[in-house]
């Protein structure tokens, strides 16, 4: 029998994992990718705590179900915002793109 | 060991291995690939976790639609634009500081819970039945669940406006 603390243990390195993606990665689409790395991280936790907690439960699975939507959402807008900059600028550099910033 | 745990280890080397490749590749497209392979590998967690509907939906809604469409933007987008470049940002070190810093964080707080080392209770009922009444019962995440479509709605909406040609 696996224990809690091997899913803890995977879903935290897959975040952190996520986290140096988002964070240090050039091209925006990188970036994203390291955003869906997260997504799962947090959804392996939810999961297996509803497992190893009381099972009659739902709320961690539907919390799952909701990230899923949430995942979807969130690639749909940007990746279309990435799309737009790329016709735009023809650049997805994520450092170049600093139109807003001051 | 018994076959749950070797499953469960292959994944979670698997899908360390993969993450790693989704985050150091210099070929977006790879990055995709690799991204779709990590994918699979948590589908393979839900399967070990007794969540069958989570894991086809892993499968059939972000292998299927969300990875796919990551090739696609990566396709839309010039080829190699940035291959000649170093892929990270000048900060890099720091972010690797910040992901060693939280995901150590993460380890630590996930250490003190009093369920850390918990074995899992057994199933109590069939959880699939279960999780189809709870999203759509009134006294229980029929709000949230539509909520969430509507969100979705929206999105799919704005992401199509955004990139109408006008």
């Amino acid at each position: 029998m696996v224990p809690l603390s091997a899913y803890l243990f995977l879903s935290a390195v897959l975040f952190s994992l996520g986290l140096y993606g988002a964070l240090a990665r050039k091209n925006a689409i990188a970036i994203l990718l390291g955003v869906e790395l997260m997504l799962n991280a947090v959804n392996i936790n939810l999961v297996s705590f509803w497992r190893y907690g009381e099972t009659a439960q739902m709320a961690g699975q539907v919390f799952a179900v909701i990230v899923f939507a949430v995942a979807a959402a969130e690639v749909a807008v940007g990746l279309a915002l990435i799309i737009n900059i790329y016709r735009r600028r023809n650049n997805i550099n994520a450092d170049e793109i600093d139109l807003m910033k001051w | 060991m018994t076959a749950e745990q070797i499953i469960f280890y292959i994944a979670t080397g698997f899908i360390l291995v993969s993450a790693l490749m989704v985050v150091t590749t210099r070929n977006l497209i790879h990055a995709a690939l690799w991204l779709v392979a990590t994918l699979f590998g948590v589908a393979v967690v839900y399967a070990t976790l007794d969540a069958s509907f989570l894991a086809v939906v892993q499968v059939v809604v972000y292998i299927g639609a969300i990875a796919i469409m990551f090739v696609f933007a990566v396709m839309l987008t010039k080829r190699n634009l940035l291959d000649h470049v170093p892929q990270t940002n000048a900060n890099w070190p720091w972010a690797a500081g910040i992901a060693a810093l939280v995901g150590a964080g993460l380890l630590y707080t996930a250490s003190q819970l009093t369920t850390f080392g918990a074995q899992r209770p057994a199933l109590s009922g069939d959880s699939l039945m279960n999780l189809g009444k709870a999203l759509v019962s009134p006294d229980a995440f029929v709000l949230p669940f539509e909520a969430a479509s509507i969100l979705l709605l929206a999105a799919l909406v704005g992401a199509v406006y955004l990139v109408n040609k006008r």
